[in-house]
């Protein structure tokens, strides 16, 4: 094992290094430009391939081909980055093309600020494109699972097919702790049942996603819905902090997460039993824990977020309304801090 | 009547089609869009390419040359050939890629990902179809619309004056340096053909040799939308189009352009373990240790002042002696007016909210900074700063420490490493139960590569630290 302090935008290229990914596409958009960096800085000299794309929109279809080859692929960007690749999402989504594209939100709508938000959230977990079909989604902590879970993408990608989405925030990004560095590098196989990569096994397929009959495509997307139910049966991940005897559970990922820990532990201070809940998949949501804990008694949910509540519609959705959902939240690039959180929780405390 | 071809290159019968007619394409009678498929199916087959190939199929009419083109088959966005094919090639060396492409999707909408692609000098083959019109939704105006003509969206002739002049793709591309080869071709008679099947053909044997890019602009007619016969169809060419697009080779450099090979993945964890300098740069993983104290440490002053790199300073010792520790730097509006400021947080357990509301520790460089936070200091806390700043109301209930920072850098013998002193200074009364000696071996880890340097700051930390330990704040 090897440790070393290293900055979370470093470490997702960390991680896409040892986890084989080939090629990197970019376009710079602070926060995320660091990405962008790292992999003309480490890419070239594993033999991997970058490339500085024209717009994001480019850049999203260079990972389309990439993917397509079967290879492990990448991009990363920001807010207004993540729109323009939308149209690409949907095309690979609907070609079942794997893909790993990191989000480093920034605040919006618009052009907003480069300050750390979680707005976009719903164009990352509902899926800003058009059509029936979901990302995989991940939300890292901290700069270990920056790397980590970037790693994880990857597997996932080629596991289901999807686009995995590596959700993080300006903070995350900017942040330094230490990594422990992967124990293992991957040196992927391509899938040729399905891959189109210019060699004599792979010349039958075809990689699109059109079908002209309805029937065809409606058999196509029933299918996908299919791939889903398995993905939200399998793959649901979160953690819990002081959740165990708690009545009020705090929900919340990424940095807020990490700041929700703080107030969770001033409020118990205080003889509030507070408890944190984090989703480590947004999609998959971890409803199925978080039903747990309303089963088991949890009172009252709090969302934390840098968001206006995008994340609690999906608490609510999986609570079904069993328990009231609070929102503690910051907008425009302002982190939400340790106190606000905590007022929040006194109020919802003061309720029960 | 649908249109039949059969040829070597294409598939012999289209089930990708599906429906009765197996054998015949989708295209309209007439369509010359079937002579391409054609030329560029028996070049592949007869240069061997079929297995090494990737057709790129547009959005337009073409959408599904995927049913024909016996070779690996993509279809993509609209107007995003060119980059798909960017990333095909950039990750297979060997792939010949065809990129088959619609006025609309390369000259209008996929204008810049075919432009850049072209600069870049990317290893495909493009098939430019210049119909001057958008075949598959209607018969719209397309860039390359001649002036005057009529279709749905120029109902009384295209007007210079509202849209513009005909785009010409050819001579645009041969603007840039890097395509290797760029031609003009029609089928309006046999001794055309027979130049257009030359250029088809070029076009792939440089991909075969993997030379670069290489663009063919194929001029033919639209005759649904334009309600032509076929002589109707290709009079209109041959009088029209090619009055307007000259034909010809605009470029071939195929002769002298070298085989440009693209880098083979390394994924030995050897070579990645090297390229991030784990040889040098290692600390051990992190102890658990829940009794000792986490302390949170805030840094601030100008930008010049190096507040960050003295956060990370601290931080990686922290990291070498195997506690947990994060730092984050401000960012956002806090940035402006040229200062800046980090927190640090060091513990025996995973570190909770990077951010330092409160802070143990302050280190203040410059008045704004320390009037700023010095509220934000703990009770019982310690507040350190710049003795430069000079006179200041301490608050209540707080360790107060001015630091002749500048002085103590100076006669170490560096000026410019105040921030350096500060450490020395932290490292005697922070706090932090850190060993000395690590806090060197950051210091040589963070200036890594300059001897010279890390003697420096070695020896104003050391005149600091010692200056630091006899002071009672
Ligand atoms: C983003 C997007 N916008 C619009 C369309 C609709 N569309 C389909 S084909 C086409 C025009 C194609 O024209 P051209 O490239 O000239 O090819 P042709 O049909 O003439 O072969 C358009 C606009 C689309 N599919 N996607
Ligand atoms: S619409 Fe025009 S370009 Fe398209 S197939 Fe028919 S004739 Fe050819």
């Amino acid at each position: 094992m090897a440790t070393q302090l290293v900055k979370g935008n470093t470490a997702v290229i960390i991680g896409a290094l040892y986890a084989g990914c080939d090629s990197f596409f970019g376009y710079p958009i602070t926060p995320a430009s660091e990405i962008l960096h790292e992999a003309a800085k480490k890419f070239p000299a594993a033999g991997r391939r970058m490339v500085q794309a024209e717009s994001e929109e480019a850049a999203i279809n260079m990972v389309f081909g990439a993917g397509a080859t079967g290879r492990r692929t990448m991009t990363a960007s920001s807010g207004p980055g993540i729109s323009l690749k939308q149209e690409g999402v949907s095309y690979l989504s609907g070609a079942q093309v794997p893909a790993v594209i990191v989000d480093i939100m920034r605040a919006g709508p618009g052009l907003g600020n480069i300050g750390p938000e979680q707005g976009d959230y719903n164009q990352v977990v509902k899926g800003g494109g058009h059509g029936n079909y979901r990302n995989l989604v991940l939300a890292p902590a901290s700069v270990q699972e920056m790397c980590d879970f970037t790693r994880k993408a990857f597997e996932l990608a080629q596991k289901w097919r999807m686009v995995v989405f590596v959700l993080a925030d300006g903070v995350l990004g900017q942040m330094i702790e230490p990594l422990r560095f992967p124990e293992a590098s991957v040196a992927p196989e391509t899938d040729t049942s399905w891959a189109v990569d210019g060699t004599a096994v792979t010349r039958p397929n075809v990689v699109t996603s059109i079908f002209l009959n309805f029937d065809q495509q409606e058999a196509f997307n029933r299918q996908l819905q299919e791939k889903y139910a398995a993905v939200e049966a399998a793959e649901q991940d979160s953690e819990d902090y002081r959740m165990e005897d708690a009545d009020i559970g705090l929900v919340a990922y990424g940095i807020s997460a990490r700041i929700a820990q703080g107030a969770v532990d001033a409020a118990r201070a205080e003889g509030i039993r507070a408890g944190l809940f984090r989703p480590k998949t947004l999609y998959p949501f971890p409803k199925d824990a978080l039903n747990a804990f309303v089963a088991k008694g949890g009172k009252q949910l709090v969302s934390v977020e840098m968001s206006n509540g995008q994340m609690r519609d999906d608490i609510k959705l999986a609570v079904e309304c069993r328990c009231p959902v609070h929102l503690a939240n910051r907008l425009g690039g302002n982190l939400i801090t340790r106190d606000e959180v905590l007022a929040k929780v006194r109020e919802a405390a003061k309720k029960a | 009547m649908e249109k039949v071809i059969q040829t070597r290159g294409l598939y012999k019968t289209f089930p990708r089609k599906g429906g009765s007619a197996q054998t015949a394409t989708h295209y309209c009678p007439g369509c010359e869009h079937g002579v391409l498929h054609k030329l560029i199916g028996e070049a592949l087959a007869d240069l061997g390419l079929q297995d090494r190939t990737v057709v790129i199929s547009p959005v337009g009419c073409s959408v599904f040359a995927y049913y024909y083109f016996d070779t690996g088959n993509i279809q993509v966005a609209h107007g995003r050939a060119a980059a798909v094919g960017t990333g095909i090639s950039r990750t297979k060396n060997d792939a010949v890629v065809i990129s088959y492409q619609g006025d609309g999707d390369l000259a209008s909408i996929g204008l810049n990902e075919t432009l850049q692609a072209a600069n870049r000098g990317e290893k495909i083959a493009v098939f430019f179809v210049n119909n001057t019109v958008y075949g598959m939704t209607g018969g719209q105006m397309a860039p390359t619309t001649l002036v005057g003509e009529k279709t749905e969206t120029s109902p009384e002739g295209r007007d210079p004056l509202q849209a513009g002049y005909p785009l010409h793709m050819a001579e645009l591309i041969s603007q840039l340096k890097a395509p290797v080869y760029i031609a003009r071709v029609s089928f309006s008679n046999m001794a055309k053909l027979r130049q257009a099947r030359q250029a088809i053909r070029k076009a792939l044997e440089i991909q075969r040799d993997g030379k670069g890019y290489a663009f063919v602009e194929v001029l033919m007619a639209c005759p649904t939308n334009q309600k032509m016969n076929v002589e109707a169809a290709i009079r209109f060419v041959s009088e029209q189009m090619e009055a307007e697009y000259p034909l010809g080779v605009l470029r071939d450099r195929s002769g002298e352009a070298k085989t440009l090979v693209r880098a083979e993945s390394d994924y030995r964890k050897e070579t990645l373990d090297r390229l991030l300098h784990l040889d040098t740069d290692r600390a051990p993983d992190a102890k658990l240790d829940p009794s000792a104290r986490t302390v949170s440490v805030k840094m601030a002053g100008f930008g010049g002042q190096g507040v960050l790199s003295m956060g990370v300073i601290l931080a990686r010792t922290a990291c070498a002696a195997g506690k947990f520790v994060s730092w984050y730097p401000s960012y956002g509006p806090e940035q402006r007016g040229g200062t800046a400021n980090c927190g640090v947080v060091i513990s025996g357990q995973p570190v909770g909210s990077p951010v330092v509301a409160e802070a143990d520790v302050l280190v203040a460089m410059n008045r704004p900074s320390l009037e700023k936070f010095a509220g934000e200091v703990k009770p019982g806390g310690l507040l350190i700063y710049n003795a430069a700043i000079g006179e200041f109301a301490a608050p209540a209930g707080v360790r107060v420490l001015a630091v002749p920072a500048q002085e103590l850098a100076k006669q170490g013998g560096s000026p410019r490493a105040s921030n350096t002193a500060m450490v020395g200074v932290l490292a005697a009364l922070g706090g932090f139960g850190l060993p000395d000696a690590v806090y060197r071996e950051a210091i040589a880890t963070h200036f890594s590569g300059k001897e010279s340097v890390v003697k420096q700051n070695e020896a104003v930390f050391e005149l600091a630290r010692q200056w630091g330990a006899k002071q009672k704040p």
